[in-house]
């Protein structure tokens, strides 16, 4: 605790690659575990679905958790925002099915373009969060409440939409082909190298930038292990997926990305970009991790809180749009029964913590993949869905459970 | 020389509950002056009337010699008053950078010119002295008490600010953490600011203080050069209002 701060002027060395592992270390220990949880988690199932069940493993499975896991990640997604505030928004569920709803009357029974009908899914979210965060920031009714009551109109809501038990079918082609169709797999590896390619430069330029100020940067080591471990991962990821599934390859081929992978990736940069390197996301940090503090700095806390549930239920929506695509229809279980749990189980077990201030949109998509693993894994073994439930509930409260302890250990490790 | 910030019969209530009776307190630049008084005196009113979060009910405020109007935190902020507050008002889960430029962010376009804050940060926590601090990219749960003042001060100071409020910054730190709270809150007005310092402690205020008023009951006992009093006598103001010749005499100004 006694080095200086070196003065602006002088060039800052850079941190090895190991002074890098032992910071990270540092802060593991002291309690701020990050995804590190979901990662290991992952593995671990991953490891025992396969040596079980040699079917999980195969390429068919592989994309078809993908698909299966797309719409409850990407209502997750939205949830970091909320959770970031130390809210919940237990609506996000049936929210999805409201929306999901909208986009399926608008396409079946009035005959809208997809455009429209996805445009005014995703307005009905816009309007749902904003109606939300209006009730919890400005007339200061708790979240829980609020949300809990939205749970409640939401599924009224479907029910009235679907005309009382109904199922509405989708047929629009470019709506179907989010969940069921599959990227070229050249176009598949042309984006990953694309992807690839940006981060690296990213990352490049951004440490150049920072030395040439004589700022601390990151080392070409370190920025070389990161860019390799995403074309490895990726690489391996497309590779798999642009194996044929297809049993009979001569009559159907099936084979490539599925084109919610990219859209799940876009949202993920677009989102993180908002969290990170924008005033707003700055301030939706500011506001979990001390309100007043937030407040006193001249920030608007009752618009943040509006904004963050306005996002939530838009990527609601989203997520619905993307559920109503998988199933081709909505029916008025559509964002009910499990989706909303899952989605905060997503987001906390990847490490966001529902005590506000921490957690990254990436969170979202790690604890989305734990629970579609789970949902994927225990379906091939052959359980019951009531044991689903159970093992399911069980992960959510030993993620809790580790958000707290960090949080507890954090404390006594003064950091926090 | 002109006080950069001056009150004069101030005045200010809380529906029938009077809580400062004519108060009058000049502030001067490169001096540090301890605003002393027991509990219940009128110190903090006192100082949020001063950061625009109580309105005055009556009296003079004067800023660089001039009247101004100040209605709220944004108006003192504007004339380059900052006030550190007890609770220091920091974020938890961000780092010394983030917390420096909270709400006032350095922006290229939508983007956080995260750079150019650092080095800002950076030179302000040289300027200050400040070598207690392992990174400036540290969040500040890892910081000490001592370290957490030191940021909430430099976060004040950072927006060319010319008058700083502490409230009490010593209240709750060890010994080692106050000695170099206090070296930081000279070094503030050997640059030239003025700093005000509330505190209980004596022994920081005749440490620092160029200068000492003592309130008394919601009434300015007596504005003194530190140089000019005993430990005795302030103790004295702060208790019964009087001194000797110094402070009230029937609780009205001598």
């Amino acid at each position: 605790m006694t080095t200086t701060i070196k003065p602006a002027a002088a060039t800052a060395p850079a941190p090895s690659i190991g002074a890098n592992l032992r910071g990270y270390a540092e802060r593991v220990r002291g309690g701020d575990m990050g995804a590190l949880p979901a990662v290991f988690g992952l593995v671990v199932l991953c490891t025992v679905f396969s040596v079980l069940r040699p079917s999980f493993l195969t390429p068919g499975n592989f994309a078809n958790l993908f698909t299966q896991g797309a719409a409850v990640t990407v209502i997750a997604m939205g949830l970091v925002f909320v959770l970031l505030l130390g809210e919940i928004d237990l609506s996000a569920g049936f929210a999805s099915g409201v929306c999901a709803a909208v986009l399926a009357i608008l396409l079946t029974d009035q005959g809208l373009p997809w455009y429209a009908a996805v445009a005014a899914a995703i307005l009905t979210g816009v309007v749902i969060g904003t109606v939300l965060g209006a009730l919890v920031a400005k007339l200061g009714i708790p979240s829980f409440v609020v949300t809990l009551a939205a749970f409640l109109g939401f599924q009224g809501l479907v029910l009235l939409l679907v005309k009382g038990g109904t199922n509405i079918s989708i047929r629009d082609e470019t709506i179907l082909a989010i969940a069921n169709k599959y990227l070229p797999p050249a176009l598949g590896w042309g984006l990953l190298a694309a992807c690839v390619a940006a981060y690296a430069a990213l990352q490049l330029l951004r440490a150049r930038k920072r030395a040439g100020r004589g700022l601390s940067a990151d080392p070409i080591s370190l920025i070389a292990v990161r860019v390799g471990a995403l074309a490895v991962l990726g690489g391996l990821a497309v590779y798999v997926l642009n194996l044929e599934r297809s049993r009979n390859a001569a009559v159907v081929s099936l084979k490539g990305v599925p084109i919610v992978v990219p859209l799940i990736v876009v949202l993920l940069v677009v989102l993180t970009f908002v969290l990170r390197r924008t005033g707003f996301g700055r301030h939706l940090y500011a506001v979990g991790g001390n309100a007043e503090a937030a407040r006193r700095a001249g920030i608007n806390v009752d618009r943040m809180k509006i904004a963050a549930f306005m996002i939530c239920s838009t990527m609601a929506a989203v997520g619905g749009i993307i559920a109503a695509s998988r199933a081709s229809s909505v029916d008025p279980n559509t964002g009910g029964s499990n989706v909303l749990l899952y989605a905060v189980g997503a987001a906390v077990i990847g490490g966001t913590s529902l005590f506000g201030g921490k957690g990254r949109v990436l969170d979202a998509i790690l604890g989305g993949a734990v629970v579609a693993v789970i949902e994927n894994g225990m379906g091939l073994m052959g359980y019951s869905a009531g044991v689903k439930f159970i093992v399911t509930g069980t992960v959510l409260l030993l993620a809790a459970g580790v958000d707290a302890l960090s949080r507890k250990r954090a404390a006594a490790a003064g950091l926090r | 020389m002109t006080p950069v910030l001056e009150l004069r019969g101030i005045d200010k209530s809380f529906g029938p509950v009077q809580v400062l009776h004519d108060v009058a307190l000049s502030v001067y630049p490169g001096e540090v002056t301890a605003l002393v008084g027991d509990n219940g005196a009128g110190k903090s009113t006192l100082v949020k009337c001063v950061g625009g979060i109580h309105p005055i009910d009556s009296g003079e405020y004067l800023f660089e010699g001039k009247p101004v109007q100040v209605g709220s935190p944004r108006d003192a902020a504007a004339l380059g008053i900052e006030i550190v507050y007890q609770d220091l008002a920091l974020c938890d889960n961000l780092d010394i950078v983030q917390n420096m430029f909270l709400g006032r962010e350095h922006k290229r376009g939508l983007v956080l010119d995260e750079d150019t804050m650092e080095e800002m940060a950076a030179k302000t926590l040289e300027s200050l002295s400040v070598r207690t601090v392992k990174s400036i990219r540290q969040l500040v749960s890892s910081l000490s008490g001592g370290q957490r003042q030191t940021v909430a001060i430099a976060k004040a100071v950072l927006w060319n600010s010319k008058v700083v409020i502490l409230d009490e910054p010593t209240a709750a730190l060890g010994v080692a953490q106050t000695a170099q709270v206090l070296e930081l809150v000279r070094r503030l007005a050997d640059q030239g600011l003025a700093v005000v310092l509330i505190s209980h402690n004596m022994n920081d205020v005749f440490a620092v203080s160029d200068r000492i008023a003592a309130l008394y009951l919601g009434r300015m006992a007596a504005q003194v050069k530190t140089s000019d009093v005993t430990h005795a006598q302030v103790v004295e103001l702060i208790t019964s209002g009087r001194s000797g010749d110094l402070g009230l005499t029937n609780g009205v100004p001598a």
